[in-house]
């Protein structure tokens, strides 16, 4: 199966990717292309076998339900590209 | 002492024939000398080594010294540090500066290292090459007109030559051990969960884990004891007593049963690198170790798989980068949606973003179950094959790689093409058990061929130990380039 340059505009956007129109041809040629090898994996019978989505057997671990961070915005904030009053600033979302 | 291994530098430290800082400055003399060539560095620390390495002395005058106290490394510029940028190879993090240390990173200091400086990789380690690095492709010291492999090429390339005695790399597909044969230097893919991933830059959160490259088997097991551990900032990160990567390194190899997959020994391995791997294999047996026929038929699967999952994950940890709290944002934008459309067009290049976009494809609606799904289920049959085969042989070999290093450029066109290079690695990873890859040979043209050994889950130390034995009657992993004279 193929992506059209459709599938590509759609991708981009669910990825929140620009993608210049010059560029999309050759974004779709070396999609198809991946997506050509992949098919391989299709085609194989893996009736009644339990997906592995982690390499070993091991339940998440608990640990108490206690605060042990401390505050650090300012230093996490200090790698930001834009703030102000300890806010992050971003272009206005509500008019 | 520039080609000597870390217990030899370690024996030279404490014996006070040489000094850190005296060790340090000849690295950093070789940095200034090569590296222009071999662009294997993205950032070097020359003050902070030095500093770095006066404490290291200190320490070992009061007695406080450890194996590796005072012995320069590098880390992968994917590993967190809070002293220098953190880049991951990429326009994103171009001059991100984390506001703290990686587990691995951490250790390694609280081991006396002295932090050289971190090295050139594929961008966000998606790649076996190095070229996809935002700072330029990285060369390899054997033929610089040649890659090095990758994605941690950049730290194969500068322990290759001799730049820095040893290094640390991540491994998602192969990413430690291609580079490692690529360059002609040894490097342990360990088992997943045995090194914390707490401070390593997020590519596929299932399969990543760190690992060493240096020079010899003894040198990767020391530098797994101070890098392993159980951390709880990594949810993975396993609860296992500490172990001593070391303890068996004299183990023999009489009654060893090493495992050839008849897919290892297929077509499309170049003359050069079977040659040299059937010559191990006989060195093997001649030792008393026994031959082990066996089928692992599901690892040509390996490689569609590795590429539904990888960039699945990756496009789920890669959405992180938005351009709000860390890391590059557009300068003109229209809106919040604009600004991350173009932060993110800006800050990845091609080959992340085509990775990001077949993640979304495999996530999307409707795809799931036929490609994201499906790839777990055939992963789980990559894994069960590896269970069976070392039911019935000890360690399985063969080679790391199906070439050996191939030009810059050459395979840049077809990203199918580059990703076939992994099929022999992606495997392990997928299964989660551990590989490591040491030299063991060279073909016609004079470049180095990579052995991978493979082993069932927490079987460092017997990998290490066989690795060793090998080593122990063979100098291939002593060489050095032409190129980077000592």
């Amino acid at each position: 199966m193929s992506l059209t340059p459709d599938d590509v505009r759609r991708l981009a956007r669910l990825a929140r990717i620009a993608i210049r129109p010059e560029e999309s041809g050759a974004v779709l040629d070396r999609l198809n292309r991946v997506l050509g090898l992949i098919d391989q994996m299709r085609r194989v019978d893996t009736q009644g076998v339990e997906p592995m989505a982690h390499a070993l057997d091991v339940v998440q671990r608990l640990r108490p339900d206690e605060g042990r961070e401390s505050d650090q915005r300012e230093l996490f904030q200090s790698v930001a590209p834009a703030v102000e009053d300890g806010l992050y600033l971003v272009p206005k979302v509500i008019e | 002492m520039l080609n000597a291994t870390l217990s030899e530098l370690s024996a030279a430290l404490g014996a006070r024939k040489v000094s850190s800082v005296e060790l340090t400055r000849q690295y950093l003399e070789r940095i200034a000398r090569f590296d222009r060539q071999l662009n294997a560095f993205i950032s070097v620390d020359e003050a902070g080594a030095l500093a770095a390495a006066r404490r290291a002395d200190e320490r070992r005058s009061r007695g406080d010294a450890g194996p590796l106290t005072g012995i320069p490394i590098a880390h992968k510029d994917i590993l967190c540090t809070s002293r220098l940028r953190t880049t991951c190879g990429s326009r994103m993090l171009e001059n991100y500066v984390s506001p703290y240390d990686a587990h691995v990173v951490a250790e390694l200091e609280r081991a006396g290292t002295v932090l050289l400086g971190k090295c050139n990789m594929d961008e966000f380690a998606m790649g076996s090459s190095t070229e996809t690095s935002h700072f330029g492709p990285a060369r390899n010291p054997w033929d610089r007109r040649l890659v090095p492999g990758g994605s941690s090429g950049g730290s194969a390339a500068a322990v290759a030559a001799r730049l820095v005695p040893a290094a640390t790399g991540t491994d998602t597909g192969g990413s430690i051990r291609q580079p490692a044969a690529f360059s002609g230097v040894c490097g342990l893919k360990p088992t997943y969960g045995v090194v914390s991933r707490f401070g390593l830059v997020a590519f596929a959160s299932s399969l990543d884990q760190a690992g060493p490259l240096a020079k010899s088997a003894r040198d990767l097991a020391l530098l797994m004891n101070a890098m392993a551990g159980f951390d709880a900032r990594d949810s993975t990160s396993l609860e296992r007593p500490k172990e001593d990567y070391t303890r068996s390194l004299d183990t023999g190899l009489k009654g060893l049963r090493i495992g050839l997959p008849r897919e290892y020994f297929g077509e499309g391995i170049e003359p050069g690198v079977r040659r040299a791997i059937e010559e191990a294999v006989s060195w093997f047996e001649a030792q008393g170790a026994r031959r082990v026929e066996l089928e692992l038929p599901n690892s040509a699967l390996g490689v569609p798989v590795y590429y539904v999952i990888a960039p699945a994950e990756a496009s789920s940890n890669l959405s992180r980068y938005d351009g709000v709290r860390y890391g590059h944002r557009a300068q003109d934008y229209t809106d919040l949606a604009d600004m991350y459309c173009r932060t993110r067009a800006e800050g990845f290049g091609a080959e992340v973003k085509q990775r990001i976009l077949v993640g979304t494809y495999v996530l999307s609606h409707g795809y799931y179950d036929a490609y994201y799904l499906q790839a777990q289920k055939v992963r789980r049959l990559i894994a069960r094959d590896f269970a069976q085969a070392f039911e019935r042989c000890d360690v399985i070999l063969g080679p790391t790689s199906p070439t050996t290093a191939f030009a810059i450029g050459a395979n840049s066109s077809d990203p199918v093409q580059m990703y076939l290079n992994d099929i022999f690695t992606v495997s392990a990873p997928l299964a989660g058990v551990p590989a490591l890859s040491i030299p063991c040979g060279f073909d016609e043209k004079g470049l180095p061929v990579g052995l991978q050994l493979t082993g069932t889950y927490f079987s460092e130390a017997r990998l290490l130990a066989a690795a060793h034995r090998y080593q122990q009657s063979s100098d291939w992993h002593l060489r050095v380039p032409k190129e980077t004279p000592l």
